[in-house]
């Protein structure tokens, strides 16, 4: 019967691989039973999938988690105070669809726009965090990424704590035109005083992390960890191959070629981030005693 | 004058009569000095820095640099630039700080190349380190939009105390023609996508990111040179001055807040801006 299951399914996707190679290459099967990784193209499981927290088994590409599920993964059980949570985007530039689009997402995901940002613990440490979750318009950054980044950065700033950002965009959200771009501007200026001010920075790019969120606060960490195999890049995959007509290899873009190319400080596996943060916390002078003091 | 369309100025703006930076340098600034390269890496045609007399004041000047012809755009990139060329113009920012000359950027650019070599040298690096670094940089900047601004490739010179548009030129988080290939799959639509993604040099001022609009000659800067530079050496000689008598940290506080109070959002029923 299982067999039969998956024999189904396999035509399916196999019709979908003959038709269009990109939806096939981007995993576009029913998520609910299998999970096609996106670099090595193998099916696993989704429930083996899930279970080895979205690593594939046999490449051990790095899949996108949700802010939960990676604060989950990341933290101190219990240790989460969630910042600006009901904060909402209005629609400057008037985008038809916009509201309607947000609205659908809103109650698909139970998010209210792409990131969440707070303060925990990591081993007992401290810090200001933020997180981004993919499945919001593939976590644009639009006013309320922005905003909500810029606050949680002002507070550790002010509250002398080390900031984490977990990375993931398509870049700027179109739709809502130049205050999306001014977003890149703002976030990277809190940056920088927060820098100015001798505080720790570090950036984990995940999968997705391109655009102008590659061009502002994700590529100003003092630390820049990437997980393994994930994409990495500025420009637009597909734009560059329509500008050099050629298909370009999948190493192009990879957290492997950021990390030879000299944009990234180490590739780090997620059953190794919480105790790769709490040591480089620690090492930047970081300790148990913060959660007191503040 | 009537106020054209958006798509009306973005016709207008690709004329090939549009006067373009090397136009410009020597009708504003006096004693134009060009220096070259990131110290890096190389020299980005794309971006001309230097060092310039506005009236009797020493400027350091970036600007991005349309090709008049074919030659001209073949050295320039047609205006977009690698991440060398952000890196030059921070070199020479920094070095504008050290001597205390104020720092003049002059955007004209569709946006920064998107190629695999400018991936491969940290394009969105280079950006990311110019918003950083401009938000600190202890010196007065100003930006004017000649042309065409194109998203991060032009926020990267365009992180500054005052920035000013001129009549017809744009300034967008992605191009009318990439919105358009995005909204409808469809890049020819562009003429819509242009009034949709709202990019003159009125919206900007609507939403506080441009302060000043500089008046443009009946049709166009094209039909006078002369004319158009005398209204943008105009607003930079009464701009810089205006800044740098300013307390340098009071400035940094007002170009942050300039930036930082940009978002449009709502918290719970309290509308937050």
């Amino acid at each position: 019967m299982l067999e039969d299951l998956f024999k189904v399914v396999k035509t399916r996707f196999n019709g979908i691989e003959g038709k269009n190679n990109d939806d096939a290459r981007k995993g576009n099967i029913p998520e609910d039973l299998l999970f096609k990784c996106p670099r090595c193209l193998q099916t696993v499981f989704s429930e083996e999938f899930s279970a080895l927290n979205k690593v594939c088994p046999n490449c051990n590409y790095h899949g996108r988690l949700t802010a939960k599920e990676r604060l989950k993964l990341t933290i101190d059980k219990g240790s989460f105070i969630e910042y600006d949570k009901d904060m909402l985007s209005k629609n400057p530039i008037d985008f038809p669809g916009y509201p309607e689009k947000q609205a659908k997402l809103r109650s698909e995901t139970n998010l209210k726009d792409a990131i969440i940002t707070g303060e925990a613990t990591i081993r007992g440490i401290k810090t200001v965090l933020g997180i981004m979750d993919s499945r919001y318009m593939m976590a644009s950054m639009g006013s309320v990424v922005g905003e909500k980044l810029t606050r949680a950065i002002e507070t550790a700033t002010e509250r002398k704590l080390p900031i984490i950002i977990f990375c993931a965009s398509g870049g700027a959200r179109m739709q809502e035109g130049i205050i999306s771009l001014m977003q890149m501007a703002k976030t990277s200026g809190a940056i920088a005083k927060h820098s100015e001010q001798g505080l720790f920075y570090l950036t984990v790019l995940t999968d997705p992390t391109t655009g102008g969120v590659t061009a502002s606060f994700a590529s100003l960490g003092d630390v820049i960890i990437a997980e393994p195999k994930v994409v990495i890049g500025f420009a637009g995959r597909r734009v560059i191959e329509g500008t050099i007509r050629q298909r370009l290899p999948d190493y192009f873009q990879s957290a492997e070629f950021m990390l030879e190319k000299g944009f990234v400080d180490m590739i780090v596996e997620r059953k190794r981030m919480r105790s790769t943060l709490a040591h480089l916390l620690k090492l930047h002078g970081y300790t148990d005693e913060n959660r007191y003091n503040n | 004058m009537n106020k054209l369309s958006a798509y009306e100025r973005l016709e207008l703006i690709r004329n090939k009569n549009r006067p373009t930076v090397r136009d410009y340098i020597p009708q504003i600034f006096d004693d134009f000095f060009e220096m070259h390269g990131d110290r890096l890496y190389g020299d980005d045609g794309a971006i001309i820095g230097g060092i310039g007399r506005l009236g009797d004041r020493p400027v350091t000047v970036l600007a991005q640099v349309k090709g008049r012809n074919i030659d001209e755009n073949k050295k320039s990139n047609f205006s977009m630039p690698h991440p060398e060329g952000y890196r030059k113009a921070l070199r020479l920012a920094k070095q504008a700080e050290k001597f205390n000359r104020p720092v003049i950027c002059l955007i004209d650019t569709p946006g920064a190349f998107c190629g695999v070599e400018a991936e491969a040298r940290g394009q969105g690096e280079a950006i990311a380190r110019n918003l950083a670094e401009f938000m600190l940089l202890r010196t007065p900047v100003i930006s004017i939009v000649l042309g065409e601004g194109g998203s991060g490739g032009a926020l990267a010179l365009g992180v500054c105390d005052e920035l000013a548009m001129l009549e017809n030129a744009l300034y967008s988080v992605i191009s009318p023609r990439g919105f358009a290939n995005i909204l409808w799959k469809d890049a020819s639509r562009e003429e819509e996508a242009c009034q949709i993604v709202k990019c003159t040099a009125e919206d900007l001022m609507g939403f506080g990111v441009a302060e000043t609009i500089i008046p443009e000659p009946v049709g166009g800067a094209h039909n006078d040179l002369y004319k158009i530079s005398e209204n943008i050496k105009e607003f930079l000689l009464e701009k810089t001055e205006e800044k740098c008598q300013k307390d340098i940290d009071v400035l940094l506080k007002e170009r942050y807040t300039k930036f930082r109070k940009i978002g449009e959002f709502e918290e719970s029923e309290n509308i937050a801006n």
